[in-house]
């Protein structure tokens, strides 16, 4: 058990603190886009902050892959409270799947203008008929010449209304075996042919939308891979999508921020931190996250120590993360009572509103990047090495 | 940066895991429930390894290791179920009698094995009812219940002042009486004092605190082990058992459960590897640490227990699979050293939030 990071890396911990105390009035607030944004977010990549490994030949900073720098820098930034920069699945999931498996003129093309903000992506994966069963998509995309042409429906499509660019499965192949018949085409969201409708969710905002596809033609080269390799690359993502959805740092924040609440909140006179029937749950859910936290922890190690095998603690952080999230976000509001109603406009409200909103936003992950019933099913099946339900044989 | 167990640390634990396969599989676990033998040829066996001189300095005998060695003993006795008197006689009476500075010799003898301390401090945590013991002109009277370890040599007594004291299971006036609970793979008892010779060991409340919150990161590592193999046995029968012409496992009811269990229980390791681990290098996360840690295992291995017995449907519920003693040696963990809701009111004053 060795829970240092080792003294160089002490060296590295306070040029990050330098540039932070050096260079913090310049920051926006989180995930601002706007003109302070963009440029805050060329400071992180120019100075190694943002975009780390990405290679200079694509605008990144060009630095090997340093697990503990970059959780050094992430814990940096959040102790400071300051926004690290952009994210969005163009940042954190196409990114990386180019790196990977994109060629090289578009790695070129892409990877600069996604990192520094400019060319907004959104994803399109999801369909009306396909949502724990992905693999079943049917929006079609046949060649015509030097295009393909694409027709179909995308739904849960976030960011979809100011999005440049989507990366979207279509079939290609309908002959194949249903994982054999998907491609990765990514393509400009003004083409003709692209309907976008908000869908508002239950927060009252549109956090997701619809997209229709008719007879949308794009140029054939731009596809990731080769035909019907695009559930390859899909999965790649995925991946990368489920561990990121519910951080233990930003649980342990909210439970700070509960604490805070059940000192000012008073009912008939008393803080609710003196009474023991909300403290209790107060420590089980602090309990519950310092187990996430240290999961987190071996995971880290995991990554750095091959030796170590972390594989089931891997597999159930997106059920357990986003699962614990959401009742944290949920005791915050009964620790308010009536007041946990707020919304909007109410003059009573708490935190912005945030606690409703993300009580309700939490639900929306424990079902989005795969179900918690699916999740359980990974968990059974990839974790426990339990068997898959037979499949069902058509009459 | 390593976040796991060493090499000599996962050696521990094989070592240990080979002779409690070999010497205490569940029949002897049975014998030892029944009456019809005790638990004295495994702790002797144990002695062999130099568990019990686990804590204690080599100069005096021991093997001179950490907290974090002893939990992963630990969660290896909860896992088999093993009957031994690990927790008082390894762990929480060395620390004690370590940190007055007291009773090297006795440590020594301590370490071969030759001589057992149980532990009578459940007055000092929460006292229930009339039990309570008080010391005064060199004497102990009162009574402890639910003391660990009723076959112990010797016993460190609390009182509320969290003072520890020490007695000889032989010293007049003192009346030991066996109380039964459900976990029969380890004994509890009732001492009653009546004017009992007693030592004091300390009166520094910090040597209680390390005693105890130790000991509370070894309840937890037991149910951690304990419950990791209600969950493994719970797994292996539903790849088994086949209904309807499938095995169980397959059908999602059943898959959802065992992926339930697995992840609340994973989690529970790692807190359970960083409390231990805070006993020794992080003193100001310790006590926040050790309640935390038993706490939150006592709610996973509750529902772990209780969702293991019901993956192996009516069998679980028989004497026969004996899955029983693994819900029970987890029942037991979750009340002894102060139950769930009393260890998280712990938590909360440690950390300042309430008086």
């Amino acid at each position: 058990m060795d829970l240092s990071y080792g003294s160089e890396y002490g060296v590295f911990r306070q040029q990050v603190r330098d540039f932070i105390e050096a260079n913090r009035d310049q920051a926006p607030a989180a995930g601002a886009r706007g003109p302070a944004g963009l440029a805050w977010q060329k400071l992180l990549i120019d100075n190694g902050y943002h975009s780390r490994t990405v290679p200079k030949a694509y605008g990144g900073y060009g630095a090997a892959p340093d697990i503990l720098a970059s959780r050094i820098i992430a814990e940096e930034f959040s102790a400071a409270q300051l926004s690290t920069g952009l994210g969005g699945q163009g940042i954190s999931m196409l990114t990386p799947m180019l790196l990977e498996m994109g060629s090289e003129a578009q790695k070129l093309q892409f990877i600069q203008p996604t990192i520094l903000g400019e060319m907004v992506w959104c994803q399109g994966y999801s369909e009306p008929g396909a949502g724990s069963d992905l693999a079943s998509l049917t929006t079609k995309a046949e060649l015509d010449g030097d295009e393909w042409v694409i027709n179909g429906q995308k739904i849960w499509t976030s960011t979809a209304q100011s999005a440049d660019w989507i990366f979207c499965l279509v079939r290609t192949e309908p002959q194949a075996p249903k994982h054999q018949g998907i491609s990765f085409l990514l393509f400009r969201m003004d083409t003709p042919g692209i309907e976008v409708r908000p869908l508002v969710d239950m927060t009252g905002d549109a956090n997701f939308n619809e997209v229709f596809f008719t007879d949308v033609r794009v140029p054939k080269h731009q596809i990731v891979g080769e035909r019907g390799q695009g559930w390859q690359v899909a999965n790649a993502i995925l991946g990368h999508e489920r561990g990121s959805l519910a951080p233990p740092d930003a649980a342990e924040n909210r439970l700070k921020g509960i604490i805070k609440l059940m000192e000012t909140e008073t009912l008939d006179g008393q803080r609710i931190m003196d009474n023991p029937i909300f403290r209790d749950r107060l420590m089980k859910l602090q309990g519950a996250s310092l187990a996430m936290r240290f999961n987190d922890m071996r995971l880290l190690s995991a990554r750095i120590n091959p030796g170590q095998d972390a594989r089931l603690a891997g597999l159930i952080v997106k059920l357990q993360g986003t699962e614990l999230r959401h009742e944290i976000e949920g005791f915050a509001i009964d620790v308010m009572g009536e007041i946990g109603l707020a919304y909007e406009d109410n003059p009573y409200l708490r935190g912005n509103g945030s606690w409703q909103y993300q009580y309700m936003y939490y639900l929306g992950l424990i079902i989005g990047g795969g179900t918690s019933q699916i999740q359980k099913n990974i968990i059974g099946e990839r974790g426990l090495d339990l068997p898959r339900e037979p499949k069902v044989t058509a009459n | 940066m390593e976040f796991g167990l060493s090499a000599e640390q996962t050696l521990l634990q094989d070592t240990v895991t080979r002779f409690l396969e070999a010497q205490a599989p569940l029949a002897t676990v049975r014998r030892i429930a029944a009456g019809d033998t005790n638990d004295k040829e495994i702790w002797r066996g144990m002695a062999d390894l130099g568990i019990p001189g686990l804590l204690i300095p080599e100069a005096l005998g021991g093997v001179g290791l950490g907290i974090l060695d002893a939990a992963i003993v630990a969660e290896t006795l909860g896992y088999h179920v093993t009957p031994a008197p690990f927790i008082g006689t390894a762990v929480m009476a060395p620390l004690a009698f370590m940190g007055a500075g007291t009773h090297s010799s006795l440590l020594g003898t301590m370490a071969q094995g030759d001589y057992r301390v149980g532990i009578a401090m459940s007055e000092a945590i929460g006292a229930r009812n009339d039990a309570g013991v008080r010391f005064a002109a060199g004497k102990l009277s009162g009574k402890s219940i639910f003391v660990l370890d009723s076959e112990a040599d010797g016993y460190l007594v609390a009182t509320r002042n969290q003072h520890l004291y020490f007695v000889a299971a032989t010293a007049p006036g003192l009346q030991r009486q066996i109380l039964t609970t459900v976990d029969k793979t380890r004994t509890t008892c009732e001492l009653r004092f009546n004017q009992v010779d007693a030592e004091m060991i300390s009166t520094d409340p910090a040597v209680y605190i390390r005693m105890l919150d130790a000991g509370r990161v070894m309840q937890a590592a037991d149910t951690l082990g304990a419950a990791q193999c209600a969950l493994d046995q719970a797994v292996a029968y539903a790849k088994e058992r086949k209904q309807f012409g499938r095995v169980i496992g397959s059908f999602q009811a059943v898959k959802h459960l065992c992926a339930e269990m697995a992840a609340g229980l994973e989690p529970c390791r790692a807190l359970v590897w960083y409390a231990a681990h805070a006993q020794d290098h992080v003193p100001e996360e310790a006590r926040m640490m050790a309640c935390h840690a038993k706490a939150h295992l006592a709610e996973v291995g509750q529902f772990v227990a209780k969702t293991a017995t019901e993956v192996h449907g009516g069998m679980g519920f028989t004497d026969l699979v004996g899955l029983h003693f693994w819900f029970k040696r987890i029942g037991a963990n979750r009340q002894l050293l102060g139950s769930p809701a009393l260890v998280r009111a712990e938590a909360a004053r440690v950390q300042g939030l309430c008086a």
